[in-house]
């Protein structure tokens, strides 16, 4: 699928709830994520039973043992078997996924959470293991230090202005749950759709030195799939926050109201989706971009367009 | 000069300051008080050991707790003829599903000949001294033959 | 809720032994005999680390060019509190270098002294590791060239 065009069936963000806190002290990530997917189905009367397809976003290693996605599957309840998928990526990615599938005639709503824990562990380091495994992770460069690099590459290019100092990395732990469904079913669950007319994503090469890191051609092109052009306001996904500057260049933001968030690794991306939907279902928005990305410098990213009305 | 490099070891290492749950905590905490607790679904009935704080099969929270006694039965089971390090073989390893509970763990079954260990065996939790107990599963050594009569088959054919 | 909550310190550690094909095998064969080595890209470019395959077009790339062991920063970032694993264990520099002879950047630590002496456009050299074996690691970080 590329863009709006291959939306064959409409698909509305129809309800979302989600959790952020510092550090989560005592509960587990099922007991963290159960009563936000209970809160998000429950918004529009669904019981699991009621979903076609379940797609969750979410890294093992911040948790620290395999299959730790599994785990998660008890948080929803799938027996008898549900169809379901992971990825491991930020939860925006399962959206994608999720929209797929309900392209399909016979599966009308979707399910798709992510979590994540990142304050057990040291995220700084465990998203080193998401690089090129010969050439660059056996430095362990720290999340922070690669940002840093591309600020640096900002600052030198004269090209933005002020370039906001860089923060550490963001540390947060949440958990984000959304529910899809297609057309008239989407009517019946909610007085407020929030359509999307357009998702893509793109990726550029992993190798940071080929790359030029004040610019966002993976952006540009999800953008131009999605139709994102003529939005009146964006949520972005922004780790770091000179990063927002390089997003609003690639996605020629210049008259949008604009909403920056980072959420928690592998968490923020979905939340933003989640947050555009609320935005539009206030009435805040009549074409709003939601913008998640993944991997190190604004490697991955994936552009989705909002509306309050259907094709 | 030598070879050409083929092959490269990449070794990775991470820490983490676990924390295992809320439910999971309080089960733990049980043990080393020489108790085994269970939760129940309030939705399906079943009783999980060890409880996660959420029924799997239908995706609600767990919040009623129940001790469950140290005796269960015999599922199904391994004899390991090879040795492993702390195990001298043979040694049993055991799917017990304990009384009260609906689904089975593995442990150890020792101060038995392996060749007598059987489907429907009633056995029973043999804990280390009250005083050498930590939060967790370690307390429980293994489980012994307690002598009762093997259980029906319809106890625990869904559990084979 | 009245018992505190339990913590246990939890590491994992895993050594993964991965194949290096043909590009990858003779850019560490190389770093073993204080040599880098790029590879030639579809446009002519001379991407250092080689790539299998071109980042823009995805065709096959076989063509090894040895390039110099210095070259310049093209882009930094101090690192004030070096991690575990991390090249030195004293603050250093992120760097992307672009090596003569090469059109892209390698990251790599640059064992800089103090973040003064660092900016875009500055000359390294690369330091090499003793005891070589065929890894990332045997060119230990780059200094700045006086």
């Amino acid at each position: 699928m590329s863009g709006q065009a291959a939306l064959r069936r409409d698909v509305a963000i129809v309800s979302w709830a989600s959790f952020e806190t510092p550090s989560e002290p005592a509960r587990n990530e099922v007991e963290m994520l159960l009563p936000v997917v209970q809160e998000a189905l429950g918004k529009v009367g669904l019981t699991q039973q009621d979903i076609g397809f379940t797609v969750s976003g979410s890294s093992d290693y911040l948790q620290g043992f395999p299959f730790a996605f599994v785990g998660a599957l008890d948080a929803v309840g799938a027996w008898p078997p549900i169809r379901e998928s992971h990825v491991e990526m930020d939860g925006a990615f399962a959206l994608y996924e999720a929209v797929n599938v309900l392209q399909e005639e016979g599966i009308d709503t979707a399910l798709v959470y992510a979590f994540a824990r990142p304050s057990r562990g040291e995220v700084d380091r465990t998203l080193a293991l998401q690089l090129d495994p010969y050439y660059v992770a056996p430095l362990w460069p720290d999340a922070r230090g690669l940002a840093a690099l591309q600020a640096q590459a900002m600052k030198d290019s004269g090209r933005f202005g002020d370039v906001p100092d860089l923060p550490p990395t963001y540390v947060a732990d949440g958990c984000v749950a959304v529910v899809l469904a297609v057309g008239d079913r989407a009517r019946e669950l909610t007085k407020t759709p929030a359509w999307i007319r357009g998702i893509d994503h793109r990726i550029e090469p992993p190798s940071l030195g080929v790359r030029d890191l004040t610019t966002s051609p993976s952006t540009i092109a999800a953008g131009d799939a999605a139709g994102a052009a003529g939005a009146d306001a964006a949520w972005l996904h922004v780790p770091y926050p000179h990063q927002e500057l390089v997003l609003r260049e690639a996605l020629g933001l210049s008259g949008a109201t604009v909403d920056s968030a980072a959420g928690p690794v592998m968490v923020g991306g979905l939340e933003r989706l989640a947050a555009a939907a609320a935005g539009i279902a206030a009435g805040k928005a009549r074409r709003a971009v939601a913008h998640a990305t993944s991997g190190p410098c604004l490697q991955q990213n994936l552009v989705a367009v909002l509306e309050g009305v259907a094709q | 000069m030598s070879e050409p490099v083929t092959i490269v070891e990449t070794p990775i290492k991470l820490d983490f300051s676990y924390t295992p749950g809320v439910a999971s905590s309080r089960f733990l905490r049980s043990l080393e008080k020489g108790k085994i607790v269970g939760q129940r679904c309030p939705k399906c009935k079943k009783v999980y050991m060890p409880p996660r704080g959420a029924c799997s099969m239908c995706g609600v929270a767990t919040d009623e707790e129940l001790i469950l006694s140290g005796k269960g039965t015999v599922c199904t089971f391994c004899v390991t003829r090879i040795p492993t390090p702390g195990l001298d073989a043979p040694y049993v390893s055991a799917w017990i599903r304990l009384d009260g509970a609906d689904i089975t763990s593995m442990f150890l079954i020792q101060e038995c000949d392996p060749e007598e260990v059987r489907l429907g065996m009633r056995v029973e939790a043999v804990w280390v001294d009250e005083a050498d107990r930590e939060p967790n599963l370690g307390n429980i050594k293994y489980f012994r033959p307690t002598g009762e009569p093997d259980a029906d088959y319809d106890t625990y054919k869904d559990y084979v | 809720m009245t018992e505190s909550v339990l913590v246990a310190e939890h590491g994992i550690e895993y050594t993964y032994t991965r194949s290096t094909g043909p590009v990858i095998g003779a850019f560490l064969t190389a770093l073993r005999d204080r040599q880098i080595v790029g590879v030639r890209g579809s446009d002519g470019r001379v991407i250092v680390p080689p790539t299998e395959y071109d980042p823009v077009t995805s065709e096959d790339l076989s063509e090894i060019v040895p390039v110099a062991d210095e070259g310049v920063v093209t882009t930094w970032a101090w690192n004030d509190s070096p991690r575990m694993g991390q090249p030195l264990d004293r603050p250093f520099a992120w760097a992307l270098v672009q090596l003569d002879g090469a059109d892209t950047g390698l990251l790599a630590a640059v064992d800089a002294g103090e973040p003064g002496a660092m900016r875009t456009g500055v000359r390294v050299k690369a330091r090499w590791a003793d005891g070589r074996v065929g890894s990332i690691r045997d060119l230990a970080c780059f200094e700045v060239v006086a």
